[in-house]
């Protein structure tokens, strides 16, 4: 069954802005796929972004989008989803976006179960600014700001997610599209808040200084990099050594929603009101 | 129509009080706040009543995440609000340049305390006048209230919303520490005595619509999320279509536009009091809860024989630069008192545009401006002219 992609994009905005192989168009069309798969309708979804090259895909969405200020899109996103509690909320953001300047906002989205889908383009770089390190640039790595390596230690966003509470995590990878596009189906058919973090390639800023500058060789770099959940479940330490696990990483379906349980409130408050009266 | 509360009884409410009221009262369905004084109280008010009338009310991780969302909240329709204080205020600016670059209706409550940095959490200032002005980077226009009285600030809340709605841009309610802290009593004003207004929506279908179409006036019409529109919105420059542009022509033409539409209503905007300044030869120019000092000090003046009278900014922003510029034709000098080291002078001074005495009455320790301080001045000017 055929997807087609062009009902979900605003074709009169293309071609897009990216570079030549960036890993953002694979991330884009999974989404679509996925939206497609599950049959959300476009006039019932928001797409919300920050700041970057990541957070540009809004753009070409044909949906209710919303490119915001850095490091802010889950603020809004909130905004949206709790005025709007039965539509669709999908935040795509950078790994500096998310994780460095939107930090505090990630960690309190994933406290508190609020049904938003956000996806995280992780490749490791501040690219629109000109390749500066990120928290998820790996240690040792060459960036316009570490010219003699990378010395600070790499955030393990999956882990951090998990840990602030999200209720649905999973790792993909762009050299594996069909794979990033069932872990986004299922964030985003979970009801709670949901982080799917897409490792992507940056070969113009990352790729460019690490000796990765053709995309192929900076994707194929990821590609070995990846280890699957199940088959790191049969692989001896030593093996994992410097590797990433994919696939989904936790799920929890009992916790609490938050747009729920502010319902839920309005429900109690309004019924105590009326016994007053 | 409800004013929300219910109530059209005598209360013996704060500022911070009256403004939730009133915002609930004006249809604001949604706010976000991040907890500092001293303005809780707006917070803590509407958790309680926000559910009451089925909206939302949700304290957010910081000040800044509080800002986004009632910009997230207003693209969806709602009236949004949030409340906060010096700190705080300076940590929103960047989002509140957002609604204004974006073109998003919401209002923004700061109860002004001592500054800068944390300063004096739980004190007095007026401190914040030029920071709601400029604070954010770029050009754009303010609409800033600055009420001084209890029924006043329940007003100055709806017409805070009416501006918002009316020209899709994030609009201050600037109280001092004193206004929201201070109870008074005060009968609920009845919905017969204000309008609402409420955003104006396309009368387009979706292939139609342009979210920023000046076709349709300096203020175009805004649709809602959701609404079959799935129009796109950003903090960049942009076209009518909303979409990222750098075409200088375009940006300027459009950010012209920005400032254009409030401030062609300037004369409209003006809401001023004048009191005792039919023959004043001494004006005394203030805001907020200083001018309640002012006033008690023109009076005495008055006793003492000294032609004494004020102009009381309600609406501090846009400045009333024709008012004061006239006034300053048939004074002969001004004072002007505010818990600061000297800001809202700085425009009296440009808009007088002459050569007189115009004084300030500055304190920032926290407390207010005593009225025998300004008395004491009204009474050197008159003597000395300066």
């Amino acid at each position: 069954m055929a997807v087609d992609y062009l009902h979900y994009l605003r074709a009169d905005k293309l071609p897009h802005m990216w570079c030549p192989g960036c890993g953002i168009g694979i991330v884009v069309k999974s989404m679509i796929g996925a939206i497609d798969a599950l049959g959300w309708d476009k006039n019932e979804t928001a797409v919300v972004s920050g700041i970057g090259c990541t957070s540009r895909a809004p753009g070409y969405m044909d949906m209710n989008t919303l490119h915001t200020t850095h490091g802010r899109a889950l603020t809004f996103a909130t905004g949206v989803k709790m005025a709007a509690p039965d539509k669709h909320v999908i935040v795509i953001a950078g790994d500096g976006d998310s994780s460095a300047i939107g930090g505090n906002h990630f960690i309190h989205a994933c406290r508190r179960n609020i049904d938003i889908t956000m996806i995280i383009v992780n490749n490791n770089i501040y690219g629109m600014t000109g390749g500066q390190f990120s928290p998820t640039t790996p240690y040792g790595a060459k960036a316009a700001t570490t010219p003699h390596g990378n010395i600070d230690p790499a955030f393990d966003l999956g882990q951090l997610a998990i840990g602030a509470g999200a209720t649905y995590v999973a790792r993909g990878s762009v050299d594996n599209g069909r794979m990033l596009q069932k872990y986004l189906k299922d964030g985003m058919a979970h009801h709670g808040f949901s982080v799917i973090e897409a490792l992507s390639n940056c070969h113009t800023q990352f790729g460019r200084r690490n000796k990765m500058s053709d995309p192929v060789v900076m994707v194929e770099w990821i590609a070995n990099k990846v280890v699957t959940k199940a088959k790191a479940e049969k692989m001896p330490p030593e093996e994992l050594e410097g590797k990433i696990i994919t696939g989904e990483l936790h799920r929890n379906d009992e916790r609490p929603e938050y747009t729920d349980e502010y319902s839920q409130l309005i429900q109690r408050v309004q019924k105590k009101a009326g016994v007053h009266q | 129509m409800s004013n929300g509360s219910g109530r059209t009884d005598i209360v013996f409410w704060s500022g911070n009080e009256i403004v939730a009221e009133a915002a609930i009262a004006a249809g604001c369905r949604f706010y976000a706040g991040y907890p500092i004084t001293p303005s809780s109280e707006i917070a803590h008010v509407m958790a309680e009543r926000l559910p009451e009338v089925g909206g939302t009310f949700i304290q957010m991780e910081d000040e800044i995440a509080s800002m986004g969302a009632i910009i997230g909240a207003s693209l969806t329709g709602k009236k949004t609000m949030t409340a906060t204080s010096g700190p705080g205020f300076s940590l929103k600016m960047e989002n509140i340049g957002y609604a204004y670059m974006a073109e998003v209706p919401c209002v923004v409550v700061n109860v002004m305390r001592g500054g800068p940095s944390t300063g004096l959490p739980t004190a007095l200032a007026q401190a914040d006048v030029m920071q709601t002005r400029w604070g954010t980077h770029g050009d754009h226009p303010t609409i800033a209230l600055t009420p001084a009285y209890h029924r006043e600030i329940y007003f100055s809340t709806i017409k805070a919303f009416n501006y918002a709605e009316k020209y899709r841009i994030p609009v201050m309610l600037l109280l001092d520490e004193v206004i929201g802290h201070m109870s008074e009593g005060m009968k609920v004003p009845d919905p017969s005595e204000y309008e609402i207004f409420n955003r104006i929506k396309p009368s387009v279908p979706p292939e139609k619509y342009f979210p920023y179409d000046s076709s349709f006036g300096d203020v175009p019409p805004m649709a809602s999320y959701f609404e079959g529109f799935r129009f796109h919105v950003t903090g960049l420059n942009h076209t009518k279509t909303g979409f990222p542009t750098t075409d200088p022509d375009i940006c300027q033409r459009e950010e012209e536009r920005m400032i254009r539409k409030v401030m062609k209503d300037a004369e409209a905007l003006a809401d001023l009091e004048e009191y005792q300044l039919d023959d004043a030869e001494i004006a005394v120019f203030s805001f907020g809860s200083t001018a309640r000092g002012a006033r008690v000090a023109v009076d005495e003046a008055r006793k003492q024989g000294i032609k004494a009278g004020l102009l009381r900014a309600i609406t501090l922003w846009p400045f009333p630069d024709r008012q004061v510029h006239e006034l300053a034709s048939r004074v002969k000098a001004f004072v002007v008192p505010e818990v600061n080291l000297g800001q809202m002078i700085l425009e009296v001074e440009r808009t007088a545009h002459r050569d007189m005495p115009i004084v300030g009455v500055n304190r920032v320790g926290g407390v207010p401006i005593p009225p025998y301080e300004i008395l004491s001045k009204i009474k050197e000017v008159a003597r000395n002219g300066r």
